[in-house]
């Protein structure tokens, strides 16, 4: 599975080392790739990590999306390539208009960093396609603004389309639908809250984050 | 020529602005005067406490910095290093407790990578007033808050802390921030300006006039009426302008660009750059209008003394200066030529370019000092007084009323479910889980436990930290409760089968103008050191946090220490606390007559004074190498260490960590009340399978340490024959609500 992937940094992402420790334990070949780049060299996937993108100013993933490299992601989004936003990456990936939907503060009004359950809601997607509808997964959230929310007609698409990809067992931060990640209608990019490269270790308390960056990583 | 009113109203006393006098030969200017009051000041000179913490030990094989640099540095093996720091921040919480509590965050974090190690951890040790006032709650929630939003932007994950409550500290809370980063041996650097004609250059935010005399007008004097109106001394934090400037000066330091970077901290620019020409003893010329600045018109004091967030100064050679500020750049971090490193010892201001050379140029000189001026402040021996009642204090034992309250044969449950209720022992977990604890996958306990564990990346090795205090037996007896505080850092980090490695403290303490306080000053730092050289674990830094009082009242002494111990192969999660069913019940340790200064007697009776617990060194040394083996060799399946409200809170915890109950007899020679809530020290709770429980029995018998098979875990409800016998799902419940009903949030 010795994919390259692209690993998008941001000044303010700060997860990137995380993802690159994750996916190189399953074989693959990180690429840091520096926000004012234009071009994603011979990446054969893509992922934007958490963080704080430009500081989350404005607005959460606002400003990220007129950085020079988000031009060659949607390239490469429209082509067909493998792209997945976690948490900062998936405000970035609806900011961007890559992704349906918007993620507002949480309903709580505070900062949750836990261990959450989640349901694999469609295998339609990059994230999950070697997984089964309805496999649980424990993997922990880290945001403040995570809280998904679409218009009801974006909703039923994203349901007649099978674009909702996992759902929260018990809503931690009030999203609409229990949604904790969503594909396009392709099913190639995919936003997440979840971290995936939290749970990828057993010393870590979880491995279930490898089960959905292996489906990402698999060949097409 | 400075009027009297000047500088006493920036702290300086008659005898101190004499001293600068004599050192000059002749008056200061106001400028000059200004930074003098900042690093003559209490918080950067440690001109009380000086004379006291030469007495604690600070060496080791291990220790490649000791105290007196940014940061405090071991050697952990394998070429790599940790430097570790704790500071307080405190008074700036106090009046804006979001921004103080997130500048003390920033301003930590500079620290560590001021040595060239990267920050992977925070923990913060807070302690606030009771939660039945208004203004604590919004303290509580800001300051948490500030912390929040600080350290998770920054990304650098909170790990662990403290979250005690005591109405000693309502208006004076205690915000302490810890920060522990990893480097490669290689990269140690010091802030040090070496090279005539080298450049110092400002790395990163502008300059306002936020945060001016910071040091010396809030963190040197207690508080009145007036405190609000010192508002404009806090600083404003930017916790992604930190982010791009840790990026910017690790990678400076990893490509050999820079010769050593400091942060700007108390006092500013002037501080910062007169502290690096004086560690090498040469000298440094600034020119105050080449520093960028947030606002028009700003004087030079007012900029060279600016507290202003998220600056650094680096020192670099003029050939390097390109490679500097296209690397700035490329982070987006401001960069700007702002003096240069002289052969002169003096520390020079101008206004305007210069060379230092010419006559023409002096006139433009604003400022004219020896650098080593600034670090030679006057160094006090303050007088000490043992408080009056001190000896009354220790006598008035709550034993024996509160034994004859609840003698053998009273039900129990409802005063452990008291215990439980109260914040201080309650669930923290509503303040942690608004931190980012996991961030850089290193997190193997995160808060909660004993001790937080950390991997170790590309190394088999873990590493234990603990911050711990105990004020309250401080405040009965300051040298007993100092031992404690130790004691218990370093049994936790035990627990996790780790070695302690060194220690960091926090020494809160109230005002030093009062003898009483000095006492309990220089009676807690012989208490650390006695605990410290007993347990072989080297002091490599620390801060003094005095003035904190209030109205004229201090509050309790609380040094708080923070341990950090070194786990050899940590190949899975240390055992953790929850108790699983069919497992054998062992205390270890000795338990006695002690409620002086405990949760039980004064938080759910009101009863004050006693003696603290007995700090029995030799007894915790033998209990620690117990521990650590039974850990290590992984023979217990759960350990958890027994500390405010005994026993019976200890077991609690358990049991609600697993879901499962027990089913235990109390020993039959002691009280009831005493074994469930007596807070003797050194003492560890361990659950062990069937077939091991003899093993167990028989390392403790061999470490000299009492262990007790007291029955084993199972069922639904926590049962201590004849003492107590409640649901563990009603445990849990009155646990975990405990922080969120007195905040009055919903969960």
């Amino acid at each position: 599975m010795a994919r390259r992937v692209a690993v998008v940094v941001f000044p303010g992402t700060n997860c990137e080392l995380d993802v690159a420790r994750a996916i190189s334990s399953l074989g693959a070949h990180p690429e840091s790739v520096f926000h004012l780049e234009d071009s994603l060299g011979s990446a054969e996937a893509v992922i934007i990590p958490g963080g704080f993108a430009h500081g989350d100013y404005l607005r959460t993933g606002a400003l990220a999306q007129f950085s020079p490299i988000m031009e060659s992601v949607s390239a490469f989004a429209a082509a067909g390539g493998p792209v997945l936003g976690i948490c900062n990456g998936f405000q970035i990936l609806t900011e961007t208009g890559l992704l349906p939907g918007a993620l507002q503060k949480n309903a709580g009004l505070k900062f949750l960093c836990a261990s959450v359950g989640l349901s694999v809601a469609s295998n339609r997607s990059v994230l999950t396609r070697t997984t089964t509808v309805g496999d649980q997964l424990q993997i922990p959230i880290n945001h403040f603004e995570g809280n998904y929310i679409c218009d009801r007609e974006t909703l039923a698409q994203m349901k007649a389309n099978d674009q909702i990809v996992l759902r929260y067992t018990d809503n931690p931060n009030g999203s609409l639908d229990d949604i904790a990640g969503v594909s396009n209608e392709a099913g190639n990019v995919v936003g997440l809250m979840p971290h995936p490269e939290r749970a990828s270790a057993e010393i870590l308390g979880s491995v279930d984050g490898l089960v959905l960056l292996e489906s990402f990583l698999a060949p097409l | 020529m400075i009027n009297k009113a000047t500088y006493q109203a920036l702290g300086l006393t008659d005898d101190e602005y004499e001293a600068i006098v004599e050192l000059l030969g002749r008056h200061p200017n106001e400028l000059e005067v200004a930074m003098y009051s900042v690093m003559w000041s209490e918080h950067c000179s440690y001109k009380s406490s000086k004379v006291h913490l030469r007495r604690l030990p600070t060496t080791a094989p291990w220790v490649l910095v000791g105290p007196g640099e940014g940061a405090g540095v071991i050697d952990i093996g394998d070429d790599l290093a940790i430097a570790v720091r704790i500071e307080s921040h405190n008074h700036p919480s106090a009046i804006e407790p979001y921004q103080g509590a997130a500048t003390g965050v920033g301003g930590i974090i500079r620290d560590i990578f001021s040595m060239g190690a990267r920050p992977i951890a925070l923990m913060d040790p807070l302690r606030f007033g009771s939660l039945d006032d208004a203004r604590t709650r919004y303290l509580v929630e800001g300051v948490v808050a500030g912390i929040s939003g600080y350290g998770n932007s920054v990304g650098v994950p909170t790990v662990g802390g403290e979250l005690v409550f005591d109405d000693c500290y309502r208006e004076n809370p205690l915000v302490n921030v810890f920060c522990l980063g990893i480097l490669p041996k290689s990269r140690l650097v010091f802030a040090r300006a070496e090279g005539v004609g080298n450049l110092a250059v400002l790395l990163g935010s502008a300059t306002g006039r936020d945060g001016i005399g910071g040091a010396s007008v809030l963190a040197s004097a207690g508080f009145d009426d007036s405190s609000a109106t010192k508002r404009p001394s806090v600083q404003v934090g930017d916790p992604f302008e930190e982010k791009r400037l840790i990026e910017a000066c690790l990678e400076l330091l990893d490509e050999g660009l820079a010769l050593g970077v400091q942060d700007l901290g108390a006092a500013g620019l002037s501080c910062a750059a007169a502290e690096t020409a004086a560690a090498t003893g040469a000298g440094m010329d600034v020119d105050f209008t080449q520093v960028p600045q947030r606002e028009p018109n700003m004087n030079p004091i007012e900029i060279m003394t600016s507290e202003s967030q998220e600056r650094m100064l680096a020192i670099v050679t003029p050939e390097n200066l390109d490679r500097v500020l296209a690397l700035c750049a490329r982070w987006e971090v401001r960069a700007n030529v702002v003096g240069h490193v002289t052969d002169t010892g003096r520390f020079r201001i101008f206004s305007g370019s210069f060379t230092g050379n010419d006559p023409a140029d002096m006139s433009r000189c604003v400022a004219d000092i020896p650098c080593a001026s600034l670090g030679q402040g006057p160094v006090y021996e303050r007088p000490q007084a043992r408080p009056l009642d001190h000896a009354e204090v220790l006598l008035a034992d709550p034993a024996p009323a509160l034994l004859a309250m609840f003698p053998d044969g009273t039900d129990l449950s409802g005063e452990l479910l008291r215990l439980l209720s109260t914040p201080t022992i309650g669930d923290s977990s509503w303040v942690w889980r608004q931190y980012d604890h996991q961030l850089f996958l290193n997190t193997v306990v995160g808060p909660g436990g004993d001790a937080t564990v950390l991997r170790l990346p590309d190394t088999e090795r873990g590493l234990a930290l603990s911050v711990d205090g105990k004020a309250r037996f401080c405040r009965l007896d300051p040298r007993t409760g100092a031992r404690l505080g130790v004691l218990e850092a370093a049994r936790n980090v035990a627990c996790s089968g780790a070695e302690p490695r060194a220690l960091v403290n926090c020494l809160n303490f109230g005002n030093p103008e009062h003898p009483e306080v000095m006492w309990q000053f220089s009676q807690a730092v012989d208490g650390m050191s006695e605990a410290c050289s007993a347990l072989g674990i080297p002091v490599i830094g620390g801060n003094v946090s005095f003035y904190n009082e209030s109205r004229g009242a201090d509050i309790d002494p609380t040094p708080v220490v923070g341990v950090i111990g070194v786990i050899d192969s940590l190949s899975a999660p240390p055992p953790g606390m929850a108790f699983s069913p069919g497992e054998h019940v062992v205390t270890l340790g000795t338990t006695l007559d002690e409620f002086g200064g405990s949760e039980w007697a004064y938080v759910v009776h009101g009863i004050d004074g006693g003696s603290p617990p007995v700090a029995d060194l030799e007894a915790a040394r033998y209990l620690h190498g117990l521990i650590r083996d039974l850990v290590s060799r992984r023979v217990v399946s759960a350990v958890h260490d027994v500390s405010d409200g005994g026993y019976g809170v200890a077991l609690a915890e358990m049991a609600i960590a697993g879901g499962v109950g027990a089913s235990l007899i109390p020993e039959d020679d002691q009280s009831h009340a005493a074994w469930c809530f007596s807070e003797s020290a050194s003492r560890i709770v361990v659950t062990v399978s069937p077939e091991k429980l003899s093993e167990v029995l028989t390392a403790a018998a061999d470490a000299n340490v009492v262990a007790r098979d007291c029955g084993t875990t199972g069922g639904t409800r926590l049962i201590v024959n004849g003492v107590f016998d409640v649901a563990v799902s009603d445990l849990a419940t009155t646990w975990r609500s405990a922080v969120p009903l007195a905040l009055g949030v919903n969960e």
